[in-house]
């Protein structure tokens, strides 16, 4: 019984100083936090995306407590979560324009083919690499999902061979914007719905022997549109999309379809 | 002879007895956070520094307070306790007065409060009968062992996630396997130690 009862003994009393010297340690060695800090990371959503130019959700909120630095940085968040950083910081909102990532192709695997097997690693960098990738359109979507895999919230999936953005699920944090070797992801304003879906800046027949949804810079769009949004810059139309109003005028008149509303 | 002796136990345990690939402890930061090189390294310090300090204030406990007492089998819940305890004061000390070194390990300290590696290497030092200097410096060699084991397996690793595998292999059943490789690699080690400082 005496035995029992020592160790017991010992167990408690371990535990009591080394509970004391904790607690004595979390008062003496307590390091202020700032408030405004914690309560700012509050309103930010969390998903660390980076859209804001800041490392993460941490540290754009020790940057917004600082000071000077806009409120309307976080792309996910939106207005609600500008508005909440608005109020804690105790400034006028500013409204956060949303943007939704579009990868600029449409070569599906019926309209565009193969001029090489690719046998590589499973990678678009890797594959872009070789001569442009083993597609007839050097421009277009290479399909192996780099920027799916990138994205923090699975917006973005590989259907007939391209990469596809779901608008409804993608935050806009232009992760795979970054991403892309080819470069033919870009943001675009969430209100918007007339994009482009072509990025090949070869000439009309050139483009159109590749692909048969290439965009062949008739200029159709361009007489179409009443508002001068869209142009055709190196033989791709490209939509202006401060001066767009979304009438999809253009899209009517694309013989090949690469305007599209989405 | 101390000298070599000290020599024989630090090569020893970072190669011969390494604790993740031959004592197979601490096996579940090794798969966890060997994914990139950074941080298996700062992982690694981290174990290094608490391995050290949890035997520092461990070993005179058993000497002093276990043995004279005849708690010899009171072992592994007091040193739980303490080393527990231990990293959360160290943890609270850091954020004061260093922060730039709890921002480091801030993240992996709380993670190893009572990973078997660190429990392992304090009870190992007292079956072994090792003396106190002699502990410390098989903690560090510990240690040693673990930051080699997760810095060169997470380069496996990086070669890995740029290789085309199975389906079915993919994720942790080819990490396991290729753990078991690097493990049986460093069975090449056994004997080395005593034939090199004869």
């Amino acid at each position: 019984m005496n035995e029992i009862l020592i160790a017991f003994l010992v167990v408690v009393a371990v535990a009591f100083i080394a509970g004391v010297l904790l607690t004595v340690a979390s008062h003496f060695f307590h390091v202020d936090e700032d408030e405004k800090v914690k309560e700012l990371r509050e309103c930010l959503p969390g998903v660390n995306c980076g859209a804001c130019g800041y490392t993460g959700c941490d540290d754009y909120a020790a940057a917004l407590a600082q000071g000077n630095v806009k409120t309307n940085l976080c792309i996910p968040g939106a207005d609600s979560v500008a508005a909440d950083i608005a109020r804690v910081l105790g400034v006028e909102a500013e409204d956060v324009i949303e943007k939704v990532a579009v990868v600029h192709c449409n070569g599906t695997c019926e309209a565009t083919s193969k001029r090489a097997i690719y046998e590589g690693v499973d990678s678009c960098r890797a594959a872009s690499m070789i001569y442009g990738g083993p597609d007839a359109c050097t421009y277009g979507c290479l399909g192996c999902g780099d920027c799916a895999s990138v994205c923090p919230v699975q917006a973005i999936c590989l259907m007939d061979g391209i990469a596809r953005v779901d608008r409804r699920i993608c935050i806009g944090c232009g992760l795979c914007v970054k991403t892309c070797p080819k470069g033919i992801i870009t943001l675009v304003p969430s209100v918007k719905t007339v994009v482009n879906l072509c990025s090949n800046r070869d000439k009309g027949a050139v483009a159109r022997k590749v692909c048969t949804n290439a965009c062949i810079a008739c200029k159709k769009c361009e007489k179409a549109c009443p508002n001068e949004a869209i142009k055709v810059v190196d033989n791709l139309a490209v939509i202006d999309y401060d001066k767009c109003i979304d009438c999809g005028a253009c899209v009517e008149g694309c013989p090949t379809h690469c305007l599209k509303r989405i | 002879m101390e000298a070599k002796l000290l020599m024989s136990i630090l090569l020893g345990s970072i190669l011969v007895n390494n604790y993740v690939l031959s004592q197979f402890l601490g096996i579940c930061p090794f798969l966890g956070v060997s994914k990139k090189l950074n941080q298996a390294v700062g992982m690694g310090v981290a174990v290094i520094f608490v391995m050290l300090v949890a035997t520092a204030v461990t070993w005179p406990i058993q000497k002093f307070v276990l043995d004279t007492m005849g708690l010899e089998y009171m072992q592994t819940i007091i040193f739980i306790l303490v080393i527990a305890a231990l990293v959360q004061f160290t943890e609270i000390v850091l954020k004061k007065f260093i922060p730039a070194l709890h921002k480091s390990l801030g993240v992996y300290l709380p993670l190893i409060t009572t990973n078997c590696a660190v429990l392992g290497v304090t009870i190992n030092n007292i079956t072994d009968g090792y003396n106190f200097v002699q502990s410390l410096v098989s903690s560090l060699g510990c240690g040693l062992g673990f930051l080699l084991a997760m810095v060169l397996f997470s380069g496996v690793r990086s070669r890995i996630d740029e290789t085309k595998i199975p389906k079915f292999l993919r994720g942790l059943p080819v990490t396991l396997i290729a753990a078991s490789f690097m493990s049986m690699s460093f069975f090449g080690f056994a004997g080395i130690v005593e034939n090199l400082l004869k």
